[in-house]
């Protein structure tokens, strides 16, 4: 039964925003509010009631429940994951119910995802009248929409650099994530996106035959979240460069390649070192092999499974003879530094490429 | 005769050379930014044209670094906008062709970069920490009430230098307190502060990287012997600091205007022009950009800092 009293929200990610929104409307059949785009407020928001040291990925999600709130959301929801992520929920909402604000609060950490009980109680956090069967319906054109967002975005990073009239490519998906937001089924998504992908690949490139290409790698949310790696994809793109990057939904969730990655990266790494750190070394490893003129990693300030993948990936540099160049990002980093770096990289590879 | 001007305006610091067309410095002049990067140009400007009066040099093409580069780059017509790793990695290589390692220790960066036949391979630049940096010698010298000047000789007439902390900033300054209160001798202190630095530098910047000789040391604190000669203990090899090390990333940058053969009249009265800067927050979206705009006479020369199309300052 439609619910029209809730207003859910997940904090935001990259554009799965739209994905967020097909599932709660279409499936749990309740009201999805898309947050503000993160801007500097969200991440000032999020700061004054985050703890300290915490990661820069949870002041981010804090900062986007704060602006989702003062919107009118009620119903906050948290994903979970290989680090201290899986402790973030419980963090948020007993913040945020001690700074006064009244919702309901889905923690994905606390379902115990083998238990159809555990499920089911826990969905019915987002509406106690919800119906399972369409759940179950929405469930795959969601995961279609994540994988077409990841599909896009993957052709995009790699051709944007090189587009002849400068903004096609972001204005052609900002289109199409607009127009994602009236879709009513698999059937329209569909059409939806078939349109697009011939409109993307229509935009006018001019690409030479030897492209400079540099492979992305970090934590799950730093590397997704352009926002919070001061939009090193656009930046890269800028110097005319072709960027790789194998974090996303799609290979994580949806191929759930992570146990296949660890493996790829066993002689670098026998164990497991949680959160992305695997799949960060293989991912490096890959692209090495790939051609990738050089690598960057991306990292928020203190996230503990990345620091101890870069001792690893200065192995990987030295035996593929690959530059790796490594961020840190916290909520205050001056844009000056990064530029100045990225700058560096490019005037490096360049050289490299040339020789 | 041609001549090639090149800027290299840090934190601390700005740096101006001028070349001529086979790379011989003609002028060259150092001195503080005190937190004014267009005065400090216009200072060094006038310095450097003085220099060369007498010799019939034609500044036809301009070059800026460091971290004001843009700003500077606007206000001198700059022919290349270049970052300081580049800048500094040219102008090594310019003057030793052979490098393979480059150390450099500035006002409130360090940096390494490695190269191999005459090309960056691997760099790492320090973030989020001033340990190790030039402004924090100055401020432990200034501690320990000498001058940053006569800090490296004082280093080196140590026989046992104290083990200092090396980890963090805090943590060295803390140590550094307690040390001296037990009684280690000042001569002592001051090479462990040197040592320090040198093992900061290593553990940080370093790490992981394939350092091999020949190496060389520049940057503000490559003056300091006392900190030239704990790397030497460190690396176990002769690290080289340039007569001109001080001067490498503006020599580079004026050695890259050159090759970029572009030219573009420039005149020592820029000097005398007023130029002025302007900052506001554009209110247009939720970002509350910081925008730049910068005037020449109260014209409206350039402006950055706009995240989006929204923010764009028209002329």
């Amino acid at each position: 039964m439609i619910n029209s009293g809730v207003v859910a929200c997940f904090p935001h990610m990259a554009n799965y925003a739209y994905a967020f929104k097909y599932i709660c409307e279409k499936g749990f059949e309740v009201k999805y509010l898309i947050p503000p785009p993160i801007s500097k407020r969200t991440l000032e928001l999020g700061s004054k009631i985050s703890p300290d040291y915490v990661c820069s990925p949870f002041k981010y999600s804090m900062g986007c429940f704060l602006e989702a709130l003062e919107l009118g959301a009620n119903c906050l929801m948290q994903i979970y994951g290989g680090c201290r992520l899986n402790y973030y929920g419980e963090l948020n909402s007993t913040i945020l119910h001690d700074s006064g604000y009244d919702f309901r609060f889905f923690d994905m950490a606390a379902v115990d995802w083998h238990s159809r009980k555990s499920v089911f109680e826990n969905f019915r956090i987002i509406n106690p009248e919800m119906s399972i069967v369409k759940v179950g319906l929405a469930i795959p054109v969601t995961l279609s929409i994540f994988k077409t967002l990841d599909k896009f975005e993957d052709y995009i990073r790699r051709n944007v650099g090189f587009e002849v009239n400068d903004g096609e490519f972001d204005a052609t998906y900002k289109e199409f994530l607009k127009k994602i937001e009236d879709v009513s089924n698999g059937k329209e998504f569909k059409k939806l996106s078939k349109t697009y992908w011939k409109k993307l690949n229509g935009i006018k490139t001019d690409k030479p035959q030897k492209t400079i290409k540099v492979g992305l790698v970090g934590d799950y949310f730093t590397v997704q979240e352009p926002f919070s790696n001061y939009f090193m994809e656009k930046e890269l793109a800028k110097f005319g460069m072709e960027v790789y990057r194998q974090m996303n939904i799609t290979c994580t969730v949806i191929q759930r390649q992570n146990k296949k990655k660890r493996k790829y990266a066993k002689k670098y790494a026998k164990y497991n070192l949680g959160a992305t750190a695997n799949c960060t070394i293989a991912e490096a490893i890959k692209f090495a092999k790939e051609g990738c003129a050089g690598i960057i990693q991306v990292k928020s300030f203190g996230c503990t499974p990345e620091i101890d993948a870069m001792p690893i990936l200065q192995n990987v540099s030295r035996d593929f003879n690959i530059p790796i160049l490594h961020f840190s990002f916290d909520s205050q980093t001056s844009e000056t530094g990064v530029k100045t770096r990225l700058e560096a990289f490019y005037d490096m590879v360049e050289a490299r490429n040339a020789k | 005769m041609k001549g090639y001007l090149g800027i290299d305006i840090g934190s601390i610091s700005t740096k101006g050379v001028v070349i001529d067309e086979n790379n011989n410095i003609l002028a060259r002049e150092y001195l503080w930014t005190e937190g004014d990067p267009m005065g400090a140009v216009k200072r060094l400007l006038k310095v450097l044209q003085k220099q060369l009066e007498g010799k019939d040099v034609k500044v036809v093409a301009v070059g800026t670094t460091g971290s004001a580069r843009k700003l500077i780059g606007v206000m001198t017509g700059a022919c290349v906008v270049k970052n300081e790793i580049t800048a500094h990695a040219i102008g090594t290589t310019t003057v030793h062709p052979d490098v393979n390692t480059i150390f450099e220790i500035g006002g409130q960066d360090s940096k390494i970069i490695i190269i191999e036949n005459g090309f960056v391979v691997d760099y790492a630049m320090n973030t989020l920490c001033a340990a190790g940096t030039g402004s924090f010698l100055s401020s432990q010298a200034h501690r320990l009430g000498v001058s940053v000047e006569d800090f490296g000789r004082i280093a080196l007439t140590s026989k046992k230098p104290t083990n200092i902390a090396a980890r963090c900033t805090v943590f060295a300054e803390s140590d550094l307190v307690h040390k001296a209160q037990i009684g280690h001798k000042k001569e002592d202190i001051i090479a462990g502060l040197c040592k320090a630095v040198v093992t900061n530098y290593l553990n940080n910047i370093g790490k992981g990287k394939k350092i091999t000789a020949p190496i060389v040391f520049q940057g503000g604190v490559s003056k300091n012997c006392g900190v030239k000669k704990a790397f030497e203990d460190e690396v176990g090899c002769e690290v080289i600091v340039d007569e001109n090390g001080h001067l490498m990333g503006a020599f580079g940058v004026a050695v890259l205007a050159r090759k970029s053969g572009k030219e573009k009249a420039f005149s020592f009265d820029t000097a005398d022009i007023e130029f002025k800067t302007r900052g506001f927050e554009c209110g247009k979206c939720a970002n509350h950009c910081e925008i730049i705009c910068v005037y020449r006479e109260d014209e409206l020369i350039d402006s950055w800092g706009n995240k989006c199309d929204n923010g764009a300052v028209k002329k």
